[in-house]
């Protein structure tokens, strides 16, 4: 019993971090209706950003805000030189677009930071979490600034008139357009408060899977499992999908014979084939129709 | 009295076909003009010319100023509110927050808010609503709400892509009966498009006549409907 209160607890652990990157591509999904190969590669990018601030000796916090702000104009730079051009273009051309985003800062990274592994500090500290042997104080501490992030995003999107008009943009862009709201920097917003996420989940993921330029491949594609679980059309979706890929990662790591560590990653992709195939709208996504 | 939209020579494509050719008409501040026509004349496309959403060239002038080449959303910032075909409702989000989003440029909050209330007095359904995802209204309570989203704006004019389209006679009624009022009490120009164009013209002071993107006939909206000549020609009833 304690083995599975333990693997459940981890599972929500990094179930949190998928939940940010699963919401990270949502968001971009809905303003451009495009998956982002790429956000992996920003996250991971941002995070180095973090980790050489620190080494230049500025303290976790501050670093941690910088490389908010940084990954914010980041994102919304990408959009405008990048995917702005592109948004007539057919869906080839912006998959060509993502990829090669994908290897731009894959590389860059590379030769900026060379390829090996590195140690990313945690302010947590990884002591038992009060006491408990069930899960460490960096896993805490992992939910818990999710939980503060998904709280803050609810606030922003539902109570504020910028959140409203984002929304408004991202699901009837015409009528968003007649009521005087300027669509194309809402997408730009998106793309930035996307950038920010997806460097939260880096800067709090890297102290356990370590910091190296290919650190976010796999977290990514659990991170589009839980969005296509959740439904690729509901960021609410996406969150409980980012939790319950966390879980079922864990839990089939421990239970079926033979999967391990080393299976976990085929089970995501299992999964984002058989939810694909059974119910392609996902757990809360809506079925998209089409009138042609 | 003064002019405060003016249309001149206007052309309208869609790829390479041309939907208008050469259309031009004006509405006075503070008039009901109607646009009738058959199906596939142009009545849409000369709304949607006016608010930069299909290209076009030719003079478009609103209160002075030339409305050419600027972005939808920067024309709506004039003060023309459009209520597209289909009406165009943010179905996933609630009756209050539609009609926030119609005030979305407007700074006074406090306004903002008493407006709001004005409206659930206009459209008192709106307010049993407010609540409700508006994908759950009706197709009569959406065009309502369509068109209190449009007022949200404070506009000084509004254009309307065919009211009445879908909806029961009595709720048709209903809705331009409250046009007429909006225009005579709020003072808030209005441009309709229809196919009813009975009911449109009873409604209207001003009627264009547009047939295969040109005007051919103008005039007072009484004198239209009472020359049996055009009515049968063009109008169809």
């Amino acid at each position: 019993m304690e083995l599975f209160t333990n693997q459940v607890l981890a599972g929500i652990a990094t179930g949190a971090i998928y939940a940010c990157m699963a919401l990270a591509v949502v968001m971009i999904y809905q303003a451009i209706d495009h998956l982002n190969f790429a956000q992996g590669e920003m996250a991971m990018f941002s995070t180095f950003i973090s980790w050489q601030l620190m080494q230049w000796g500025v303290s976790y916090w501050a670093a941690f805000v910088i490389t908010l702000a940084f990954s914010f104009v980041a994102g919304i730079a990408i959009e405008r030189i990048l995917f702005k051009p592109l948004a007539k273009a057919p869906v080839l051309t912006n998959v060509a677009g993502f990829i090669a985003l994908f290897a731009i800062i894959n590389s860059s990274a590379g030769l900026i930071w060379d390829f090996t592994i590195k140690q990313y500090p945690t302010p947590f500290g990884s002591a038992p979490f009060l006491g408990s042997q069930l899960i460490s104080t960096h896993q805490a501490g992992m939910i818990g600034v999710t939980v503060l992030l998904l709280l803050g995003l609810y606030f922003f999107f539902q109570y504020t008139r910028i959140g409203l008009a984002m929304r408004a943009a991202a699901s009837v862009p015409e009528s968003a357009r007649l009521v005087g709201i300027n669509t194309s920097w809402m997408i730009a917003l998106g793309w930035g408060m996307a950038t920010a996420i997806g460097s939260i989940a880096g800067m709090l993921i890297a102290p356990v899977v370590f910091l190296e330029p290919n650190m976010m491949g796999g977290v990514l594609i659990y991170g589009f499992a839980a969005a296509v679980l959740g439904g690729l059309s509901s960021p609410f979706g996406a969150v409980v999908g980012g939790f319950l890929v966390g879980v079922f990662e864990n839990l089939a790591g421990t239970y079926i014979p033979g999967v391990g560590n080393e299976l976990k990653l085929p089970i995501a992709l299992a999964l984002i084939i058989s939810v694909l195939v059974v119910k392609p709208a996902g757990l809360f996504g809506r079925q998209i129709v089409k009138r042609v | 009295m003064t002019t405060l939209l003016n249309v001149k020579d206007l052309r309208a494509y869609y790829g390479q076909v041309q939907a208008l050719h050469g259309l031009s008409f004006s509405l006075n501040e503070g008039s009901l003009t109607t646009l009738l026509g058959a199906n596939g004349a142009g009545k849409t496309t000369t709304l949607r010319a006016i608010c930069n959403m299909v290209r076009s060239t030719g003079g478009i002038e609103f209160d002075g100023k030339p409305l050419n080449n600027r972005s939808t959303e920067s024309i709506v910032r004039f003060g023309i509110a459009h209520v597209p075909q289909g009406r165009g409702t943010f179905t996933n989000m609630t009756v209050e927050e539609n009609l926030q989003l119609g005030a979305i440029t407007r700074k006074d909050s406090a306004g903002i808010v008493s407006d709001i209330e004005r409206m659930y007095a206009h459209f008192p359904v709106l307010k049993q609503r407010h609540t409700q995802q508006a994908g759950t209204l009706s197709g009569g309570e959406q065009q309502m709400l369509a068109v209190a989203r449009a007022l949200m704006l404070r506009p000084r004019l509004m254009l309307l892509d065919e009211p009445s389209f879908g909806l029961a006679p009595l709720v048709v009624r209903d809705l331009f009966g409250i046009l007429g009022k909006i225009n005579r009490e709020d003072k808030v120009s209005i441009l309709v498009v229809e196919q009813n164009a009975q009911l449109a013209l009873e409604l209207a002071d001003q009627a264009y006549v547009i047939e295969t993107g040109r005007i051919v006939m103008s005039g007072n909206a009484k004198d239209i409907a009472n020359n049996e000549e055009i009515r049968k020609s063009y109008l169809g009833y």
